[in-house]
Formats: structure tokens, C-alpha cells, sequence
């Protein structure tokens, strides 16, 4: 079986970490550079950064958290939010990020997703989904952190988006984000099975049983984990530890 | 015993290490993992940075033609390979392990630096079982002993790790030495082994990024400092 991932999920809003629900009702959580590390000596295997207002006011204020992050942290960092060309992938990237998150630019003009892995590889050209519930097995398009709807079909999107180049999915369920209920379980098996690619699931862990639950029934390759680790409800060693007890492969530090 | 004697200067050990920049990719997390270990790696824009440097780091991004062509042009590909006959330190990361080998068949055949014998070729796309499985290896895998263990990890970058410590790979291509002696670690994926630590003297060559695989990798960079103190 292979590797799950476990990954920390902060959202920004510059220059603090926050968390709301539903990506609505923002609550400050603290400073960007010390939650990463605490997650990171917690054995995050990677980072997220999510700019969550920078697609809203056109502005992208990452970069110098980026920066510092890279001083003491050595895990893969992927940056969203607010991206909106070649340059500015290309900047994040030379500020320490490892790949690229877009979700509001590609929809505007979905040939950015080809432009940015022909340019930088397509490990690095990750599409962020906000999906959101719309009936049985359906799921629409937003953007702009749920706050714009588009019409499009997820599942249509993310193979069209697969097909441009995209090299990873991080899929975020607007209806179960920031609630602790759990994941959106059939969403993420209905983009896993679209597409050849990794998908990283977000929006829900409240419980360490929802993480075996969305590995074995919804076939993530990663977990995006944001609340319960912002509140302290738990670490990421209790979410690896259930994790290995289930029988899920997961990087371990107790080999070291 | 021997004493070494380390020397510092406003906190940092005074090695001359120097990362090759040759316009690919962010080398800004080399620098970093460095900085971490108290050692101020420089970049070197022209061959003749090299002169002095105690130890010499070859990232790298992308494609196997690109990277070479950056080497070619830009006058480093000659001064690696003098500076690899002098027994000096070398470490290639990820494509730049890939292009201390012979060749490459990575969209047509490209000749490498040549100074671990070998080619590199593409991943498998199946596993052992013939089931399709996700190419590029993207992720955190676990270092395992060749199957030819011909030497052990002590005195090695990856001395003081123990089989099963993880690091980051990210890759569609493996380098294959022609001999096992070469291989100092591997991994694997889909059931099939892919040379994770390849090494030839003081050449070493990791597959995976250590600056991004965290105290493992740092471990393996701070080894790679004592071999360069050397």
C-alpha cells in the first residue's frame, strides 16, 4: 500500500493564521511561522499555505511567510491563493515553495494550469477544487473560498484540469470545511476514481477515525488537516498513530 | 584521538561550500538546510567559483537535456568532472544525482557527467504485480539496504540512520549503476527497487530532496559537512 500523507492546512489572511467555517466566519489562530513548525515537529509530512483573501482583494501577500518558513522547516510547502501567472508561481517558488496550488485563475483561464507545469513540471501544478454538494453525486465548481459559483461539474473539471497538466488535486469540500463532521467521503472517491493523479482530501477531520475513513473509502492519497490541529484538539502523532494502528502506511519519526 | 578542530566565525563553520546555479530551479531551500547546520553555502554562477570550494552540492529540477545543456553552457560541466577527479565532495540532488551518471533515455538519449557508471531510465509504470501505479514517485519513502549490501552506512552521508528512516522523492526517472557497488541505498516502490543513495568515492548522488525530508535529510547534510571537514 502506498504512503498517506498527513498535511498541515493553514489559511492566511496576512499576516495571521485563521479558521472559520464552511470558509466563512474567519477566527485568528496565531502567527503563520510558529504554527508550521509545531506541525512540522509533530511530523506533518507537508505544509499548505492557503492565501484565503488574496484572490478577493488581487494581491498575493505569501511570499515573505514562505521565506521564513524555509529557515527552519524541511518538508514540502505547496502555496495557494491569489496565483495568478507564470510569475507568480515562478516567485513563490524561488521563495521556497514546493508546488503550486490554483484554483480561482484557472477557472478564468484554465490554459494557466498548462502554462505552469510545462514551465515548472506538473508535481508542481497542484488544482485546488471548492466543491460543493448540488444533489446525489453532484458537485459544483466555486471559488473565491466558496463565495462565487461557476456551473461546472467537479468531475468534469478535475479531468479537464488532469488533461492541462495538473499534477495533484487538493480537494476541499465547502460543505464539510472547517465543521469537524467529517469528510465529504463520496467526493473525494468520485475525483479519486476521475483521475490518475493524487488527491489530497480537506475539510471535516473532527475525529482520527474520519482519516482511515476517507484513505480506505474515499481513496485519498493525502489529508489536508486544519481545525483540530489549530485548537489543539489533537496532534498530528495522534491522527498517524490511529492511522498505523488501522493498517495504513504513514511516515513514522520513531525510527530515527 | 584525533581532536578536530572545528573553526567558526560569527557562529558559522568556515567550509566552502558551493551550491552550482545554473538558472534551474529554487536553490533557496539548499541554502537554507545549510544555514540550519551553521554553514554558509554559497551559489556559484560561473565554473570559477569552484576553485576553492571544500565541497560542491549539483541540484537540480526538471529535465535530464535542460539540466545538461545548463551545465554545458554555462562552463560547468568540465570543471565538475576536474574537480570529481581531485576526490573531492560532491553531492547531486535529485536531478542532479541523475546527471552524474553516463546517459540518460530520457526523451531520446543524452550523455550525463559520467562519473558513476550507469544510465538512468524511466520508472516502471507497473508495480511488481503489473498493477498501474502513480508515476511521478511523489511522497516520503523509506531507505532500505541494497540487495547486494556491498558496504555499510557508517562514514557515508547516511551514517547514523537506521533502514526505514524516510525522505521526500519526487521523481519519474531512476538512476541503475551498473554495478551494486555503486548503490548505497535504495527504496522501494511498487515492490520494485529504485536507487534512492548512489555513490562512488566521494561522489554521492541522493534520488530524493534532503532538504525537504526533514531531520532525516538534515542528518544526511550535516554528514555530507563532515565529510567535507575532511
Amino acid at each position: 500500500m502506498k504512503n498517506i500523507r498527513v498535511i498541515a492546512r493553514l489559511d492566511i489572511k496576512a499576516p495571521n493564521v485563521v479558521k472559520g467555517i464552511h470558509l466563512e466566519g474567519l477566527r485568528k489562530i496565531g502567527n503563520p511561522n510558529e504554527l508550521a513548525l509545531r506541525y512540522y515537529e509533530q511530523g506533518a509530512d507537508e505544509i499548505i499555505y492557503m492565501d484565503i483573501v488574496a484572490s478577493l482583494y488581487n494581491r498575493n501577500s505569501l511570499e515573505d511567510i514562505v521565506r521564513d518558513t524555509t529557515r527552519d522547516i524541511f518538508i514540502p510547502i505547496t502555496v495557494a491563493g491569489g496565483i495568478r501567472s507564470v510569475e507568480d508561481a515562478r516567485n513563490l517558488l524561488n521563495a521556497g515553495a514546493d508546488k503550486i496550488a490554483i484554483n480561482t485563475a484557472a477557472i478564468k483561464d484554465p490554459n494557466i494550469i498548462r502554462e505552469i507545469s510545462q514551465t515548472f513540471g506538473s508535481q508542481c501544478m497542484v488544482i485546488s477544487i471548492e466543491a460543493k454538494k448540488q444533489g446525489d453525486k453532484k458537485w459544483e465548481v466555486y471559488y473565491d473560498n466558496g463565495r462565487e459559483r461557476t456551473g461546472i461539474d467537479v468531475i468534469e473539471w478535475v479531468k479537464k484540469a488532469y488533461e492541462l497538466g495538473a499534477g495533484e488535486v487538493l480537494l476541499t469540500s465547502i460543505d464539510k470545511e472547517g465543521t469537524k463532521k467529517g469528510f465529504d467521503i463520496e467526493l473525494v472517491k468520485a475525483v479519486s476514481e476521475a483521475v490518475p493523479i493524487p488527491v489530497i482530501a480537506s475539510g471535516g477531520l473532527g475525529k482520527k477515525e474520519d482519516f482511515s475513513k476517507v484513505v480506505y473509502e474515499g481513496q485519498a492519497d493525502a489529508v489536508a488537516i486544519g481545525s483540530v490541529l489549530h485548537y489543539n484538539q489533537m496532534t498530528i502523532q495522534d491522527i498517524k498513530q490511529d492511522a498505523y494502528s488501522n493498517g495504513i502506511n504513514i511516515r513514522r519519526m520513531d525510527y530515527a | 584521538m584525533r581532536i578536530v578542530m572545528e573553526l567558526t566565525l560569527g557562529g558559522w563553520i568556515m567550509l566552502n561550500i558551493k551550491i552550482i546555479d545554473y538558472g534551474i530551479g529554487n536553490l533557496l531551500s539548499v541554502i537554507r538546510a545549510f544555514e540550519y547546520l551553521d554553514v554558509r553555502a554559497e551559489l556559484a554562477k560561473v565554473p570559477e567559483e569552484l576553485k576553492y570550494a571544500d565541497a560542491i552540492i549539483l541540484p537540480g529540477v526538471g529535465a535530464f537535456e535542460k539540466g545538461m545543456q545548463g551545465l554545458v553552457n554555462s562552463g560547468f560541466y568540465e570543471t565538475i568532472i576536474e574537480y570529481a577527479k581531485k576526490g573531492l565532495p560532491i553531492m547531486g540532488i535529485c536531478l542532479g544525482m541523475q546527471m552524474l551518471m553516463d546517459e540518460s533515455y530520457e526523451f531520446g538519449v543524452h550523455k550525463g557527467l559520467g562519473l558513476i557508471p550507469g544510465k538512468v531510465v524511466p520508472i516502471q509504470s507497473t508495480t511488481i504485480d503489473g498493477e498501474q501505479h502513480k508515476i511521478p514517485h511523489i511522497g516520503w519513502n523509506e531507505l532500505i539496504l541494497p540487495e547486494q549490501k556491498v558496504e555499510e552506512w557508517d562514514k557515508t552521508i547516511l551514517s547514523g540512520l537506521t533502514q526505514r528512516n524516510s525522505v521526500y522523492f519526487i521523481h519519474s526517472y531512476t538512476a541503475m549503476p551498473i554495478e551494486s557497488r555503486y548503490r548505497l541505498a535504495d527504496t522501494l516502490y511498487g515492490g520494485r527497487r529504485l536507487s534512492a543513495v548512489i555513490r562512488n568515492g566521494n561522489i554521492y548522488g541522493c534520488q530524493f530532496h534532503p532538504e525537504k525530508s526533514g531531520q532525516v535529510g538534515i542528518d544526511i547534510l550535516s554528514n555530507f559537512i563532515n565529510i567535507a571537514k575532511k
